[in-house]
């Protein structure tokens, strides 16, 4: 169990998702430093990682300050089925032909770090936690948004269940499409945050997270993980996949 | 009469941009200008309209580093605007020179300036159209930040984000309101290059008086 989250095997998953990983992070780095000179001219190129340093400092303050104005008992506006948005987009770091494609009776969900009862997950024990729908507005990191209708169970309840250190600063999920994320307990305690098995009362399409994508409506979307193999609950900070290449951690909306 | 010159000299220097209004105004126009450039970068990567803004002239090089400049530099612009306005309403210096702004007499001078026949004698004072113009840009410029808030936090702020259309409402008064914005800025930097010796002015702080 504890493999799952260690780095070797984050690295040893995908070759092709690291190398653009590290493409992204180089195109960063360089672009940044494209900003800073061309906004004062004459600035050496050893300023770069000064101003790359603020940025990344005022990202992790921009974090504080969100965790500050997060409110647990505020919810977010639910709509009527009129408002759904179709169709709904389909959104990820790869095109749509390359979902991963999941074995529903091999499916187990795996729970790791500050859980006292790691017992895997099947599909149909899931299904058979108590069901909750909420129809939400989904806001993308791109600044688009879309509205849908999401359907499963209370993740916090899910949490107190497995014995989760609710104490614990952070919740991590891992994929299996190589996607990672975390967020804060807070969030993950909030009566909106859903793990959910349903968008528009089907099973969850393979395109839309099957067989469960973690619903935070409190947050961005990339912050609302799909195919989620693996939770796991600690004290040191994750990271995420977009997280790590410059996305604020945080993100709430 | 080497003295007489001196205490000439003095006397036509006139000082029309306080220390404050100076520091409060180049900060703003290099924050505006990081909010604008990589505001750019985020809209294009979900255009709201049949266009999008040349990469050459947008900051952070991609949707991560346009957001890491746009989510810094807006403390800089909400501490440095809440200062300037602070000042203005404190010490009397918005009402002094932006006030009143009569509509017709801004027409009058709009039409002036556009037969470039608008007076420029006395600095230390704004004309009708500079008094509109710098009123209707800081008003923009709390519309922007009103309008950012709502697009930021659309579900704490959901109160404010509804009073402006809810999220996609928000988005696009956030836009509306850098393009009025930037329509402004080039109105005013145009004004600047034909009068030069208002750049001076916002720097020392002092004109030389022409008589």
């Amino acid at each position: 169990m504890k493999k799952i989250i260690t780095v070797q095997n984050l690295l040893s998953k995908g070759e092709s998702s690291t190398l653009k990983h590290l493409q992204r992070r180089l195109f960063l780095r360089q672009s940044l430093t494209l900003g800073a000179l061309s906004l004062l001219s004459g600035c050496q190129i050893t300023e770069q990682k000064d101003v790359d340093q603020i940025l990344h400092a005022m990202s992790a303050w921009n974090d504080r300050v969100q965790g500050w104005l997060f409110d647990p008992r505020k919810l977010a506006p639910e709509y009527p089925e009129s408002a759904i948005t179709h169709p709904f987009p389909f959104n990820a770091f790869y095109d749509e032909d390359e979902v991963p494609v999941i074995d529903e009776a091999d499916y187990r969900l795996e729970l790791a770090g500050l859980i006292q009862d790691k017992k895997p997950w099947a599909l149909p024990e899931l299904y058979a936690l108590p069901q909750v729908s909420q129809i939400t507005r989904h806001v993308c990191v791109e600044g688009w948004s879309a509205i849908g209708k999401w359907s499963g169970t209370p993740f916090g309840a899910f949490l107190k269940r497995v014995g989760a250190d609710t104490s614990a600063k952070f919740v991590g999920f891992k994929c299996d499409d190589d996607y990672y994320t975390s967020i804060d307990m807070a969030t993950a305690l909030h009566p909106q945050t859903l793990l959910t098995f349903r968008y528009a009362d089907q099973i969850l399409p393979a395109k839309y997270g099957f067989p469960m994508k973690l619903r935070v409506p409190t947050k961005l979307g990339f912050k609302n993980p799909k195919h989620i193999r693996a939770i796991f609950v600690t004290n040191e900070y994750p990271g995420g996949y977009w997280e790590d290449q410059g996305y604020n951690w945080f993100s709430g909306s | 009469m080497a003295g007489m010159q001196m205490t000439e000299n003095r006397a036509q220097w006139l000082s029309v941009h306080p220390l404050v209004v100076r520091m409060t105004h180049w900060i703003n126009a290099l924050t505006v200008l990081v909010m604008v450039t990589s505001g750019w970068r985020i809209y294009n990567a979900s255009p709201l309209f049949d266009f999008t803004f040349p990469a050459a002239i947008t900051l952070g090089g991609w949707l991560g580093g346009a957001l890491l400049w746009h989510f810094a530099a807006m403390w800089l612009l909400v501490t440095n605007g809440v200062t300037y306005l602070l000042y203005g309403l404190l010490s009397g210096h918005l009402r002094r020179k932006l006030w009143p702004i009569k509509p017709d007499a801004v027409l009058a001078d709009i039409l002036d300036a556009l037969r470039g026949r608008l007076s420029h004698q006395d600095l230390s004072l704004y004309n009708a159209a500079q008094r509109a113009v710098y009123a209707v840009l800081i008003l923009a410029m709390i519309s922007l930040v009103i309008s950012g808030l709502a697009v930021w936090k659309p579900v704490q702020l959901q109160e404010l984000a509804s009073g402006l259309g809810g999220y996609e409402g928000a988005r696009r008064i956030h836009f509306a309101a850098m393009a009025l914005t930037v329509a402004l800025v080039v109105v005013h930097v145009s004004m600047v290059l034909l009068v030069p010796r208002t750049l001076g002015a916002m720097i020392t702080g002092r004109i030389r008086r022409d008589s």
